[in-house]
C-alpha cells in the first residue's frame, strides 16, 4: 500500500497545471469561479485549445486521438480541470457518444464522427430521458420506423442538456414494440438541424436554461445513422453510463468550492468578525472537508484498482462515488449560502442569451445552490444508486 | 498509488483470519470472557506462536519489522472476530512506547516478554477530568534523587487487571494543563503503592481504575524525556487511533455482513424482509458508510508515516471523525434491521454494536477530532 504519487505523476500534474495557467482564458476561469454561465463560444474556444494540445479526448484509444495515459494520469487530469477550474470536455460527445461509436460503430461512422467530436465541430446532446421515462428509462416511447432507406422518428425527449447549442443528438428510439422493453431499443444519431426537430427550453429553479424538451415530428434520418445493431441500443446505453465511473464524484469541483468557502469565510463578517472565526461554522466546514477526503480516497482506491486490474470488474467502492459525490457537492453549496447570508437574495435576471453578468457575483450563490439539487437526481438518482448497491453489491 | 496488499501482507491476513476462524467463534468468546482478566491465555499464546505479538518490533529486538499496514491487517481481523485479548494495550500502545522511546535496556527488559506472550502491558493515561486531552495530567512524578515518586489516579485502564507493566503518564513539572512537564513511566503492576480495582467494560473487555500512592520507580523506568514527552504520547496515541480505526472497519464489515445475511433470511409478510426497498436502501447506506470508513482507515494507516507531525495528526483526526460517524450509523442500523433479536445479548450483532460504540469514545470522539481539524485550518 502506498499513498504517494510517483515523481513522474507529480511532474505530470505540474505540467497540466502549467498548461491551464498558460491557456485557460482568464475570463472563462473567473466566470466558473463565480458560478456564471459560459457562452457556447467560450466553451468551444477552450475545448479546441485542449484538443490542439492533444488532450481533448484523453481517455480514447490512441488510434482515435487518445493519450494513452494511465488511470492515475486520467485521475490527475480530471482533478486539475475541475479544481482549476476550467470547463470539462463536453461529456455528451467525449465521454458518451464517442466511446459508443469507436466501440460499436462501423469504420465509416468512426471516420465521420470521431474527429468532429474531438474538435467540437459538432456539439452533441443526449436523447435519453422522456417525460414518462426517467429512472425507468427502458420504458421510453420515442419511435423510429424503418421506411426504405430512412428512419422516421417521432416522439419527445426531455432534460436534454444544452440542446440549444447542439448540432447532433444520440437518441434511444424504440424500434420493436413487441420485444421485452429493453430489447426493442436502438441507438440512432442525427442532426439537430433536421426538419421536424423542435427545441423548447426549460427554465430551471436557478433561473437558467441548461435543459430542454426536444420534439421529433416525422424526422427523417438516413438508415446508416444507426450505431451498432438494431435493437441493441440498451446495451450501448448501459455501456455508455458505466463508462464514466470515477469522474462522477467530482472531487475537484468540491475541492475548489471548499477553498472558495474558506476564502470568503475569512472576509464575510458575522457578529463583528469573519465568519470563519465562528466555531460552529468552522466545524461544519471541517466536517465537509473530511467527507470529501474520504471520498477522494475511495475514488483513488477505484482508480488504483482500474490501473492494476483493468476496468472489467468494477470495484464495489465505485458505487459510493455518485452518492457521496453528489451529497458533498450539495453541502458545499449550502455552506456558500450560509457564508453569504442575506446577500443570497438578489436575483440576477438572465439575458436572452442565458448570460448572467449583470449583477454582483454574490447573486450567483443561491442559483448555484438551487441548481445543485440536480446532482442527486441526474445520472441515475441516488435512490437508483442505492438499488444498484443493494442488488449488485449486497445481493439483496 | 497502490491500495493492494503485497504478497507477504496477504499471507499475514490469511493466517490471522484462519486462526480466528478456528478459535474465535461467538460461543468460544463467551468462555474466554469468563477467564481471569477477561481474555484467553491460550488464544494469546496462539497469537504469539504465529509471531503476531512481535509484528511491529524491529528485527534487532526480536520482532518482524512490520509497519502500519501490518498492524492494520491484524486490527481489522481482531475487529471482525470481536477479539477480547489485549493487542491494542500491549502490542500497539505498550509496544509503541518501547519502539519510539525505549532504551536498549528497556527494550531488552520488556520486548521479549511481549513477543513470547508471557507479559502484557496497559496504558494508564485517563484521569478523572482529563477527558480526551492528552496533556491534561494531574498525576505527579516527583523527582527524588535519581528516582521518581508517582502519585495520582488513573481510570478505565484497559487490561489494567492482567497487565504486568503499566505505562503511566505523570507530570514532573508544571500545572495540570501545561503542555510541557509530562513524563512517561514504566511501572511494575505489583509495585508498592499501586492499587487496582478492576471491572468489565460495556463491550466485554476488562479495565481497571488504578491508584498510585507514593510509587517509587528508578531512572530506568523513564521512557523518553521525563519532563517533555507530550509529543511521544501523541505519537503513540495516534498509532492507537489508527489501530482503532482499522478495528472498527473490521467490526463494521462483520456487522454489515451479518445484517445483510439476516434480512435475506428473516421472513415477514411471507417474504424475506431484505426484499423491501426501505431496508435495501438502509443496507446500501451502511455499505457506503463502511466504505468511506475503510478509505479513511487506509489513509490514517499511511498517514502514520507522515514526517510532518501536524499533517499526521490532522489526517488521523480526520480519520477518527469519519470512523466515528460511520460506526454510529452502521452500528445503530445493524440493530434496527435485526429488529427485536438485535436487542438481545444472545445475538452477536449487539456485541459488535457495543464494541463500536466504545471505540467512538476512545482517544477522542467525533466532535473532539472534528474540532481539532477545524481549528487546525482544515484539510483541503
Amino acid at each position: 500500500m502506498d499513498l504517494a504519487f510517483t515523481k513522474e505523476e507529480q511532474a505530470f500534474r505540474e505540467e497540466v497545471r502549467q498548461f491551464f495557467r498558460d491557456n485557460v482564458p482568464p475570463d472563462t476561469r473567473r466566470k466558473m469561479v463565480e458560478g456564471r454561465h459560459l457562452s457556447k463560444d467560450e466553451m468551444v474556444t477552450w475545448w479546441r485549445i485542449l484538443n490542439k494540445k492533444g488532450w481533448g479526448v484523453s481517455h480514447w484509444p490512441k488510434q482515435y486521438g487518445g493519450t494513452g495515459w494511465t488511470s492515475v494520469q486520467h485521475y490527475i487530469f480530471n482533478e486539475e480541470v475541475q479544481s482549476y477550474p476550467a470547463p470539462q470536455p463536453l461529456a455528451f460527445g467525449v465521454s458518451m457518444v464517442g466511446p459508443v461509436i469507436y466501440t460499436f460503430g462501423n469504420e465509416e461512422q468512426k471516420k465521420q464522427y470521431l474527429p468532429r467530436i474531438a474538435n467540437v465541430d459538432d456539439w452533441w446532446c443526449q436523447g435519453f430521458s422522456e417525460p414518462g421515462s426517467g429512472s425507468d428509462l427502458a420504458s421510453l416511447r420515442t419511435k423510429a420506423e424503418r421506411k426504405g432507406d430512412k428512419w422516421i422518428i417521432n416522439g419527445q425527449k426531455t432534460w436534454t442538456t444544452l440542446a440549444q447549442h447542439a448540432d447532433m443528438i444520440f437518441c434511444l428510439c424504440r424500434t420493436d414494440n413487441n420485444a421485452k422493453k429493453q430489447m426493442g431499443i436502438s441507438f440512432i444519431v442525427f442532426s439537430m438541424k433536421s426538419k421536424g426537430v423542435t427545441v423548447r427550453p426549460i427554465q430551471t429553479i436557478d433561473g437558467g436554461v441548461e435543459v430542454n424538451e426536444v420534439f421529433f415530428d416525422n424526422v427523417e434520418v438516413p438508415v446508416e445513422n444507426l450505431i451498432g445493431e438494431e435493437n441493441k441500443g440498451w446495451d450501448y446505453a448501459k455501456f455508455l453510463l458505466g463508462n464514466e465511473r470515477t469522474g462522477i464524484a467530482r472531487v475537484g469541483v468540491s475541492k475548489e468550492r471548499l477553498r472558495r468557502i474558506r476564502d470568503l469565510a475569512g472576509k464575510v463578517e458575522s457578529g463583528g468578525k469573519p465568519i470563519i472565526q465562528d466555531a460552529a461554522f468552522r466545524e461544519k466546514l471541517a466536517a465537509c472537508e473530511i467527507e470529501l477526503k474520504a471520498l477522494e480516497l475511495t475514488q483513488l482506491r477505484v482508480v488504483a484498482d482500474e490501473g492494476k486490474h483493468g476496468k472489467g470488474k468494477p470495484n464495489p467502492a465505485s458505487s459510493v462515488l455518485k452518492i457521496k459525490g453528489s451529497e458533498i457537492q450539495q453541502t458545499t453549496t449550502e455552506l456558500l449560502m450560509e457564508v453569504i447570508g442575506p446577500f443570497a437574495a438578489p436575483y440576477d435576471v438572465h439575458g436572452d442569451d442565458g448570460s448572467n453578468e449583470a449583477m454582483d457575483w454574490t447573486a450567483q450563490i443561491a442559483p448555484s445552490y438551487f441548481n445543485n439539487r440536480k446532482v442527486s437526481i441526474y445520472g441515475g438518482s441516488n435512490e437508483i444508486q442505492r438499488n444498484i448497491i443493494a442488488k449488485a453489491v449486497l445481493g439483496l | 498509488m497502490d491500495f493492494d496488499l503485497n504478497e507477504e501482507q496477504r499471507l499475514l491476513k490469511e493466517s490471522i483470519d484462519g486462526l480466528l476462524t478456528d478459535s474465535y467463534d461467538f460461543e468460544s468468546r463467551k468462555k474466554y470472557m469468563k477467564e481471569k482478566g477477561g481474555w484467553s491465555k491460550a488464544v494469546w499464546g496462539k497469537l504469539a506462536e504465529q509471531g503476531l505479538l512481535g509484528l511491529p518490533f524491529a528485527e534487532a529486538d526480536g520482532g518482524f519489522g512490520g509497519g502500519g499496514v501490518e498492524t492494520m491487517i491484524v486490527m481489522e481481523a481482531l475487529g471482525k472476530a470481536l477479539v477480547l485479548e489485549p493487542y491494542l494495550a500491549t502490542v500497539v500502545i505498550g509496544g509503541g512506547f518501547l519502539r519510539h522511546a525505549g532504551t536498549d535496556a528497556q527494550k531488552a527488559a520488556h520486548v521479549p516478554g511481549i513477543i513470547d506472550g508471557s507479559k502484557t502491558l496497559a496504558f494508564a493515561q485517563l484521569e478523572k477530568n482529563s477527558r480526551y486531552d492528552l496533556f491534561d495530567v494531574a498525576t505527579t512524578a516527583k523527582k527524588k534523587g535519581e528516582a521518581y515518586v508517582i502519585d495520582g489516579e488513573k481510570f478505565v485502564v484497559l487490561n489494567g487487571e492482567n497487565a504486568d507493566t503499566l505505562i503511566v503518564t505523570a507530570r514532573a513539572k508544571g500545572d495540570r494543563r501545561d503542555k510541557s512537564g509530562i513524563g512517561v513511566f514504566l511501572v511494575p503492576a505489583n509495585a508498592k503503592g499501586v492499587a487496582r480495582k478492576s471491572y468489565p467494560t460495556q463491550d466485554g473487555l476488562h479495565a481497571a481504575d488504578i491508584t498510585f500512592t507514593g510509587v517509587e520507580v528508578g531512572a530506568d523506568a523513564v521512557l523518553g524525556n521525563p519532563e517533555d514527552s507530550l509529543a511521544l504520547i501523541e505519537r503513540v496515541v495516534d498509532e492507537a487511533r489508527i489501530a482503532l480505526c482499522a478495528e472498527a472497519v473490521g467490526l463494521m464489515d462483520e456487522s454489515l455482513k451479518t445484517t445483510v445475511e439476516y434480512i435475506k433470511t428473516r421472513k415477514q409478510f411471507g417474504v424475506a424482509i431484505g426484499s423491501f426497498q426501505s431496508l435495501q436502501h438502509r443496507a446500501s447506506d451502511m455499505f457506503v458508510a463502511a466504505e468511506q470508513a475503510r478509505s479513511m482507515s487506509m489513509f490514517a494507516t499511511m498517514a502514520g508515516d507522515f514526517e510532518d507531525a501536524k499533517e499526521r495528526a490532522n489526517a488521523i483526526a480526520a480519520a477518527k471523525v469519519q470512523i466515528g460517524k460511520s460506526l454510529k450509523f452502521v452500528g445503530q442500523q445493524a440493530i434496527q434491521l435485526h429488529g427485536g433479536i438485535g436487542m438481545t445479548m444472545e445475538a452477536k450483532i449487539g456485541h459488535y454494536f457495543k464494541r463500536l460504540t466504545m471505540i467512538e469514545n476512545s482517544f477522542g470522539d467525533t466532535d473532539y477530532h472534528q474540532r481539532r481539524v477545524a481549528d487546525g485550518g482544515g484539510l483541503i
